[in-house]
């Protein structure tokens, strides 16, 4: 798992890798998020979720090797 | 071309990559960093990027422009790390046969961009504090401010 910005401040990590039983969807992840990284819990239901480079939805499926990257509201420009 | 830089963009170049005879029109945007912000004084702003997928997302974009206008040539380059004030951080380019589609593309793709392309700017304000924009994200100080006064 990738996190950018803000969402790497409060982690304190770009990168993490996490093993999860199979058929697990993003929204556990989301949970597990703010209780390892409590800093994070204020904007974990506001981060965005992609899955190789895709937006995904809480709902979508994570595959053994998948890249998941959580970030706030985008920015550029 | 699309691309993320951490160089200064050569936007003269940009420009002419889009020039076509098909072309009757060119159109180049540029973001550049702004002093004021909602009254507050910024010094720089320091830019990053989820690079793979900002690539994908502005190609996707250009794709996605294609066709709603008869686009000849677009190109978009953003830059990443430390800028200062006036510094252009993106730039658009696009050419089409009439005006107003390359003022309708290129108004698109830049208000796009600004959605959906991972990219984060980082305010490093006047008074030695550091901010990143993350419009609606709760726990920041001004919420949204760099959307006050523009459309997202």
């Amino acid at each position: 798992m990738k996190f950018f910005a803000r969402a790497r401040d409060l982690t304190g990590c770009d990168t993490v890798t996490w093993t999860v039983p199979p058929a697990t969807c993003v929204e556990p992840l989301r949970r597990r998020l703010a209780t390892e990284f409590p800093a994070i819990a204020v904007i974990a239901s506001h981060l965005f979720v992609a899955i190789n480079g895709d937006y995904a939805s809480d709902e979508t499926i994570v595959r053994d090797g998948d890249e998941v990257a959580f970030f706030p509201p985008v920015s550029g420009g | 071309m699309i691309q993320l830089t951490h160089d200064p963009i050569d936007t003269q170049a940009l420009t002419e990559s889009v020039r076509s005879p098909q072309a009757g029109a060119v159109v180049l945007f540029l973001g550049t960093v702004r002093e004021f912000t909602a009254g507050r004084q910024t010094v720089a702003l320091d830019y990053e990027a989820y690079s793979a997928m900002a690539v994908r997302k502005m190609e996707e974009l250009v794709e996605q422009a294609r066709t709603q206008w008869p686009i000849e040539k677009a190109a978009i380059v953003h830059r990443l790390g430390r800028m200062e004030l006036g510094d252009v951080s993106v730039a658009v380019a696009v050419s089409t046969p009439h005006r107003h589609q390359a003022f309708d593309a290129g108004r698109f793709l830049i208000d796009q961009l600004k959605i959906v392309v991972p990219i984060w700017k980082k305010e490093n304000w006047a008074d030695g504090t550091t901010e990143w924009v993350h419009p609606g994200s709760p726990g920041i100080a001004i919420p949204g401010v760099l959307l006050s006064g523009e459309q997202p």
